[in-house]
């Protein structure tokens, strides 16, 4: 095979492979379509070696002892010298020449051994146990697993039903002590409270004395964990993962963009898990986006749309809106928690009604330099982009205030935004007609002369701008409640009442006008936006200085620093 | 093509009647005399051979603990879905906290169920049974679902050859010899 540059060929189970120089057998075995089984390895984690599950056979082309020329097979083939003992594949970095054996007799029987280790001492309650389903050490037992236990001695018993901290519960019967966890809290969340104590077979995994495992990103060991050790306390006993349909989304709590994938089972969600993106998030996420979901199904949801605090259908709803913004002296309100689409929506409304100022509500909260970013709306960049704000937000109405009180405002339409804790004073608030299209309760909603009950995140779809520019889409996981209607389609209807055209009611539809030509947005469309985002050119938005500080992949630009 | 079947033409003893009549009704008369082999359902009831695929129930085990610990493979196993399970977390100060898992809530509706047995098959805990109970009736179709206690009520107590919590529970009070 040629050489390509800078990439050296190894031989995986007779076949040649172009791979990076370092790159572990594991991974280059994945290339290939051969998966290696593993425990504590993780792409995304220093190598620990311990577990022992990726053996493999290993060999190197041989050399004379007393020559040094490279011993050739009769038919002129290099004489692969290959070595006694099995080698784990995880801690085995490409070298030129390297060949490699997954499924010989020999790798194969020491992975049997090895899974055989494993179970001695293992509790066996795959029934009670919240990783059946998903879980690596249940795969690789029926796959390399004898069937039946030859252990007759009294197994050993370690403490269960741990509380390691606020989130996370272990079971410690169930642990294979392969230390990702504890690699996860050195290296990734930078809080070292867990270890191992005792030897041998008694190892049990722990957490420091007087520490516990509070961190914001505890639950990505729960993630990580290959088995049930470690399982998440809101989810443990819930429900089996195999009923679980799985849909992709984002964490909408910062501008990060975190990729989560949502389980959902029959209209209810379950769970929030982190979605591997390489340029994003790797795959980890903080456990305070996987608590988003609760919004779905909180007593303050609004589930009815009104009219003077009179339950009334959407139709009617936005039908009276349309009329209310028809009416002169109107300030949108929009919002850095909606969608691209809803914004762009937004946009075409504001333009059409000559709007007397739009604004948008900051929040702000600490950086926690991985993947909590200061900026706490997650698509700020979409309302520049789609041109619905043309600069930073403040954190307060200040502006809007002032216009209400000298008259110029007689009507607000704010989108998921609380006008009061926008800043506002409920007699500022008391004085103009607030038409306000939302998803749970507030004192704006209840001040509301219109109100249009909305969707969450998890309700319909959508896409988000992150903090590098990325477009990023989220998926529908379950309907939503019968009296709310989507903001997409609200604000399309209105639009298209207000301007008496027709005006796209669908994320894909819309799509087809955003994408145009001459736009940041060209040739770009709903359906073939991929999984993992895709980054706009941003260079517009340069000059301004938004806040966020570095995070896992994000570096903030130097000017924006320096006014800092 | 169609099957013909023959006919024996009768024969003249048959064809005069009466002596054809008269051999029926000794037949009759006969069978008076002798044991039924019909019962009087429903005041008389069937003994139910073993293995009987009846209507499915949850059982208890000699100490009185429910076996099920909600895994819900029967639920997933169900081919017309008849089952509903809500799985719950045993209290810790509960006598039988070392299970860990219970279920909160469970349903079967029976018609849906179609007494095919594949839950009592795929039960790890051998806590769901079919047993003898065949007849079913209601006037509503809320009756006809059974929950939690109707079905620990049809269920009774079973024999347990393995005690396999009770040995785990002992296993961790005897601790690891460490
Ligand atoms: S708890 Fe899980 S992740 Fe941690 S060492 Fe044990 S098996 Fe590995
Ligand atoms: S007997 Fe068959 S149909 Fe009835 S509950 Fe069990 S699995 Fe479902
Ligand atoms: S399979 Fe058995 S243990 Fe599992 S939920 Fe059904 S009855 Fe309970
Ligand atoms: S994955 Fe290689 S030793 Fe654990």
């Amino acid at each position: 095979m040629e050489e390509k540059e800078n990439l050296i060929t190894v031989n995986i189970d007779g076949q040649d492979l172009q791979v990076p120089p370092g790159m572990n057998m594991v991974e280059a075995a994945a290339i290939l379509g051969k998966e290696i089984p593993h425990y504590c390895y993780h792409p995304k984690l220093t190598i620990a070696g311990n577990c022992r599950m990726c053996l493999v056979e290993l060999g190197m082309p041989g050399r004379d002892r007393a020559t040094g020329e490279p011993m050739v097979n009769k038919d002129g083939t290099p004489k692969i010298m290959w070595m006694p003992g099995p080698a784990i594949g995880c801690g085995t970095k490409a070298a030129p020449g390297l060949h490699i054996k997954t499924d010989s007799p020999k790798a194969l029987e020491s992975r049997e051994a090895v899974t055989e280790f494993l179970l001695i001492n293992h509790p066996l309650d795959c029934p009670i146990c919240d990783q059946a389903g998903e879980c690596t050490l249940q795969e690789f037992s029926s796959s390399h697993g004898r069937g039946y236990s030859r252990f007759i001695e009294q197994k050993n018993v370690k403490p269960k039903r741990t509380r390691l901290g606020p989130r996370v519960t272990l079971d410690d019967e169930r642990c294979v002590l392969c230390s990702r966890c504890i690699r996860f809290c050195d290296e990734v969340a930078g809080d070292s409270v867990l270890g191992f104590t005792d030897r041998g077979s008694y190892s049990t995994l722990t957490c420091f004395p007087g520490k516990e495992l509070a961190n914001n990103y505890s639950l990505n060991t729960v993630d990580i964990c290959p088995v049930g050790a470690l399982t998440s306390t809101d989810f443990r006993f819930k429900m089996r993962v195999w009923f679980l349909k799985e849909t992709n989304s984002i964490d909408f709590e910062t501008s990060v963009g975190v990729n989560t994938v949502v389980s959902a089972r029959e209209g209810t969600i379950y769970r929030v898990k982190p979605r591997r993106n390489d340029q994003v998030n790797d795959t980890w996420m903080p456990d305070s986006g996987r608590e988003l979901y609760k919004q779905v199904e909180s007593d303050d949801r609004l589930i009815q749309c009104t009219i003077d605090s009179l339950a009334t259908s959407a139709v009617d709803a936005i039908a009276k809106a349309s009329e209310c913004l028809q009416g002169g002296g109107v300030a949108i309100v929009g919002s850095g928690q909606c969608s691209v689409e809803e914004q762009f929506a937004l946009k075409a409304i504001s333009d059409g009604i000559g709007a007397k100022g739009v604004y948008l509500v900051a929040r702000y909260g600490k950086d926690d330099g991985i993947l909590m970013s200061v900026d706490r709306n997650p698509n700020v960049r979409g309302a520049l982009m789609a041109g619905l704000v043309n600069d930073l937000p403040d954190e307060q109405l200040g502006e809007l205030g002032a216009k209400i009180d000298s008259g110029e405002v007689t009507t607000v339409f704010s989108v998921k935004e609380d006008l009061i804790a926008g800043g506002l004073t409920e007699d500022q608030v008391g004085k103009v007609k607030i038409i306000y299209l939302g998803t749970h309760e507030n004192t704006t909603s209840s001040l509301a002369d219109v109100l249009i009950a909305g969707l969450t995140q998890f309700e319909k779809s959508g896409t988000v701008i992150n903090q590098q520019f990325r477009l990023q889409k989220f998926s529908r996981v379950v309907p939503g409640p019968g009296g709310a209607i989507e903001d997409l389609y609200a604000l399309a209807t209105i639009q298209a009442n207000l301007s008496g055209e027709s005006f796209p009611s669908t994320v894909g539809s819309l799509w087809k006008q955003i994408g145009t030509e001459g736009s940041v947005f060209e040739g770009i469309s709903f359906q073939s936006l991929s999984d993992q985002g895709e980054l706009l050119d941003g260079s517009a938005f340069e000059h301004f200085s938004f806040r966020e500080g570095k995070s896992l992949h994000f570096e903030p630009k130097k000017e924006a620093l320096a006014i800092e | 093509m169609p099957i013909v079947i023959k006919r024996r033409p009768l024969n003249f003893l048959e064809k005069l009647y009466l002596p054809e009549i008269a051999r029926g009704l000794s037949t009759t008369f006969k069978k008076i005399w002798e044991k039924p082999v019909t019962l009087e359902y429903p005041e008389q009831r069937p003994t139910i051979p073993e293995g009987y695929r009846g209507v499915p129930t949850l059982v208890k085990d000699p100490e009185g603990r429910e076996k099920c610990v909600s895994c819900q493979l029967c639920e997933f196993v169900c081919p017309p879905k008849a089952i509903r399970i809500k799985p719950g977390e045993i209290p810790e100060n509960s006598e039988y906290a070392h299970v860990e898992k219970g279920p909160q809530e469970f349903e079967i509706d029976m018609l849906r169920c179609i007494y095919c047995g594949m839950c009592q098959e795929v039960c790890p805990e051998e806590a769901i049974w079919l047993q003898n109970q065949f007849s079913l009736s209601g006037y509503s179709r809320e009756e006809l679902v059974n929950n939690k206690e109707d079905l620990y009520e049809l269920g009774g107590t079973l024999p347990d050859e393995h005690f396999k919590w009770r040995k785990k529970k002992e296993a961790a009070e005897h601790g690891s010899g460490h």
